[in-house]
């Protein structure tokens, strides 16, 4: 057995790899409220809800259709971005000139809902999900077991966040994008619809969310409250990276979900609160975040 | 200017009065409400009120929204109980080696295991909101969030709060050493007390010149700068002040209670908070205590539908935010044209 700092290899990568999934989930979802944020200048506290719907539309779509893990994939987040467009369609557009603490209320309120109403339904057990017949197994490395299912669900988070980062700041759709978040009036009198834009980008926000809860739901059980606790500590990572950059969002979740992996090794009374404890650090050295602009 | 200004006076007393005449009729209905209703529940919706307008303190007047209050409420009920229960302090301290600092106390009496409670929450107000008034806007009430959950965390872990189970037992005790608490109508008495003295308090502060700043970093903080106030400073002393009238709240209510338990350092309870003061009036003086009635009062008449009351103040949160945002309280004195 080999050892690491007195710690054997087997425990110390396989905390690391939790940490990088949860990290991937971290990046995933702050990536979503940075997206958000960036365009509609709300900060989405129905994110974790929203995760959790993701999931659930999986367990739902192979309980009561059939449709297996990999249609789910891409049905799921789908289904539940249209939730959120008609969400931001019915509701969050009224609020925009607002103090934006009226759009924090509001999700916040609109969360509660949803995971009461999934709580009424499905109670507060956790619904198994099988991991998907073609990932299951895994691979030897040598120094520790991989499973195939973690492996893919790195990947995949990893290919998502840097497709979505190419498309806002290297695609001429990402342009129009960052400038309707400079100068929404601007952009608009240019011809582009912006209400439109806005309402995709929320539905966007919201399918990614959607997307790390269908990916979530084998590694964790299908639970109503899998997302209020994540969602909080989305916000201390949100609060670590600053939300002025797509690609400080991801380095930071992945980052910190190593971090908090690694406090399970070498401090596991802390691993629940290292993320709160770097995250009030980094508020004392650099107020901005690590990757902020101003406030 | 002459046209003006005696309307401005005018309006001022009657402004003044009308919060007077609200006052009055608040005591006493509270005084005699004992009588009719049931007492602990009264102390329930009492403790919520105060906790609502230390809140409002914050919310209504400095334009802070902070996720994060149970922590201060929640922490001031744990330590309020385990003073008056077992007394005896330990604090974990590094000598080289991490030892536990002792100091023997004997079970506090009430008035005591609220002040403790009181200056534990300023403390962590203290802390938290030195870290949380580094950053404006959305991001402090992520940051006020982000900490009360760690707390939450430590909460869970701690020894001396015992978990799950929390704080039970606690003695209420002789206030001063005389006044027997265990009898339901002296600790409403006493409970009212405290109420209302911190609302008296909070009404001051509100009025005084501090409060004037603090409004004015409400309505535009770059011009409070400018003008020479230095905002971080009032930032933080209302948010201590706030955390330390949270405390008070939270105290009381575990020694009514007997009980102190994880609930009240949970996030939800964070929200309810802000869900009270929505429902009552954001920056209205009465309008917390009567979000504060209202919230528990559905809460205790509505706990048959057990987990529907959360998707029900779920959509009290929506309704209020989309159609309803002067709450209760805002909108009867909008349509009376007075000040409450």
């Amino acid at each position: 057995m080999i050892e690491i700092f007195g710690i054997p290899s087997q425990a110390l990568f396989g905390q690391l790899l939790i940490g990088l999934i949860n990290g991937s989930f971290y990046a995933l979802l702050s990536l979503g409220l940075a997206v958000i944020f960036g365009m509609l200048n709300i900060i989405n506290f129905t994110h974790g809800a929203q995760y959790m719907m993701g999931a659930f539309a999986a367990f739902l779509l192979l309980q009561h259709t059939g449709l297996g893990y990999w249609p789910a994939l891409v049905v799921a987040p789908v289904l539940v971005a249209i939730t959120g467009m008609i969400i931001e369609r019915t509701m969050l557009q009224w609020l925009y000139k607002l103090d934006h603490l009226y759009g924090l209320l509001l999700t916040f309120g609109l969360a509660l809902i949803i995971e009461g109403i999934a709580r009424n339904f499905y109670g507060s057990a956790g619904l198994p999900y099988q991991v998907p017949e073609s990932l299951r197994g895994g691979q030897n490395l040598g120094f520790m077991f991989l499973p195939n299912y973690r492996a893919w669900v790195i990947v995949a988070s990893l290919t998502v966040c840097l497709g979505t980062w190419f498309v806002i700041e290297r695609t001429r759709l990402g342009a129009y994008l960052r400038a309707a978040t400079e100068n929404p009036t601007l952009v608009r009198a240019f011809g582009i619809n912006v209400p439109r834009m806005i309402t995709l980008t929320y539905g966007f926000g919201v399918g990614l969310a959607a997307f790390a809860g269908v990916m979530a739901a084998p590694i964790y059980n299908v639970s109503p409250q899998m997302g209020a606790e994540l969602i909080i500590v989305v916000f201390a990572v949100v609060v670590i990276g600053g939300m002025g950059s797509i690609m400080g969002a991801i380095v930071t979740g992945f980052g910190l979900g190593v971090v908090e992996g690694l406090t399970k090794v070498f401090f596991p009374e802390a691993s629940n609160t290292v993320i709160f404890i770097i995250m009030a650090i980094v508020l004392l050295i650099r107020p901005a975040g690590l990757f902020g602009r101003g406030t | 200017m002459e046209r003006v200004a005696p309307d401005a006076v005018g309006m001022r007393t009657e402004r003044s009065r009308s919060e007077i005449i609200a006052f009055l009729l608040m005591a006493a209905v509270l005084a005699i409400a004992p009588f009719f209703v049931y007492p602990l529940f009264l102390m329930q919706a009492i403790c919520f009120a105060l906790f609502a307008c230390s809140f409002n303190l914050l919310i209504g007047y400095v334009g802070l929204l902070s996720f994060g209050h149970a922590l201060y409420f929640g922490w001031a009920s744990y330590a309020a109980a385990h003073l008056a229960k077992v007394g005896t302090i330990s604090i974990p301290v590094w000598f080289g080696g991490w030892t536990w600092l002792v100091i023997p106390l004997p079970p506090l009496t009430p008035e005591l295991a609220i002040l403790g409670g009181v200056l534990f929450a300023t403390l962590l107000g203290l802390i938290a909101g030195a870290l949380a008034i580094r950053r404006q806007g959305i991001y402090f009430a992520m940051i006020t969030l982000a900490l009360a959950q760690m707390m939450f965390f430590f909460a869970l872990q701690a020894p001396f709060t015992h978990g799950e189970d929390g704080i039970q037992a606690v003695p209420r005790g002789k206030m001063f050493g005389v006044i027997d608490l265990s009898n339901q109508m002296t600790m409403y008495a006493v409970v009212l007390v405290i109420f209302l003295a911190c609302f008296l308090l909070i009404y001051r502060i509100i009025h005084s010149p501090f409060g004037e700043v603090l409004k004015a970093i409400r309505e535009n903080e770059p011009r409070a700068i400018s003008l020479g106030y230095k905002t971080d400073r009032y930032k933080l002393a209302a948010f201590v002040l706030s955390a330390a009238l949270t405390g008070v709240a939270g105290a009381t209510k575990a020694i009514v209670f007997q009980l102190a338990s994880l609930t009240d350092v949970h996030w939800s309870m964070s929200g309810e908070v802000v869900l009270m003061n929505l429902v009552g009036g954001l920056g209205t003086i009465f309008g917390p205590v009567v979000g504060a009635f209202v919230i528990i009062s559905m809460q205790n008449y509505l706990s048959a539908l057990e987990q529907w009351v959360t998707v029900i103040q779920g959509a009290i949160f929506v309704l209020c935010v989309m159609l309803f945002r002067r709450g209760i309280v805002g909108e009867i004195a909008n349509l009376l044209r007075i000040k409450l």
